[in-house]
């Protein structure tokens, strides 16, 4: 536990996770979603939850990207609100 | 997109080591790091990432809907198939150690383990084929 690395991390990943809910371009909000996944993926695995830790990498940065990109490319780019 | 061979090329080399990955995880869940909805979700990737290189028609023909609709169903009839025969045999419900197998009780624990979590991954992977499928195909299906 090195707690500059985790202090970085947790910097890093309030960062994501609010510009997630601001940014206007819902495709620019699934890839920083997916940054946070893989940011929260380290946090896991330094942690030594290593199973939760490969969850959050094979679903959060994987499967849910895709599935969001694919309701994005069927539904609008833009948020409304 | 559909024309480009650099795509093509890389997704048919690389679609078999992900699935070897994935049945990997599947199989060494009990011992180490992983299990049956992690493996199954990487197999499922490697199905997704051949619908995105081919399109959804071409991954549509490689596994059909079919086919994942009674995969979901079979994991399932697999986990609580062995969960039933536990009780069946006299134990809990899982309580592996009551089957009558020639074994000692650590064997056949590990041995009931992994085919649980084989049936998990058979799930995970037919419900995320599956979903890809719905988000992802343009067309209405009824």
């Amino acid at each position: 536990m090195i707690w500059e690395f985790n202090f970085a991390m947790f910097l890093f990943l309030v960062i994501c996770a609010i510009a997630a809910i601001t940014v206007r371009n819902l495709l620019s909000a699934v890839v920083i979603f997916a940054a946070y996944s893989l940011i929260m993926a380290v946090l896991w695995a330094e942690m030594n939850a290593v199973d939760v830790a490969f969850t959050e990498a094979a679903v959060g940065a994987g499967i849910t990207t895709v599935l969001f990109i694919a309701v994005v490319s069927r539904t609008t780019r833009r948020s409304k609100d | 997109m559909k024309e480009d061979v650099v795509i093509r090329t890389v997704t048919r080399m690389i679609v078999p080591f992900i699935q070897l990955f994935g049945l990997y995880v599947i199989l060494h869940g009990a011992s180490s790091a992983g299990g049956g909805f992690q493996g199954g979700v990487i197999f499922a990737s490697a199905f997704i990432l051949y619908g995105i290189a081919f399109g959804i028609t071409e991954a549509r023909k490689r596994i059909y809907e079919k086919i994942t609709t009674v995969a979901a169903s079979l994991g399932v009839y697999i986990f609580a198939g062995i969960g039933l025969l536990a009780i069946l045999f006299g134990g809990n419900f899982l309580g592996y150690s009551a089957l009558p197998l020639p074994l000692p009780g650590p064997e056949i624990r590990g041995l009931m383990a992994e085919f649980v979590e084989i049936g998990i991954g058979i799930t995970v992977m037919a419900v995320m084929t599956s979903i890809f499928y719905d988000m992802a195909s343009k067309e209405e299906v009824e």
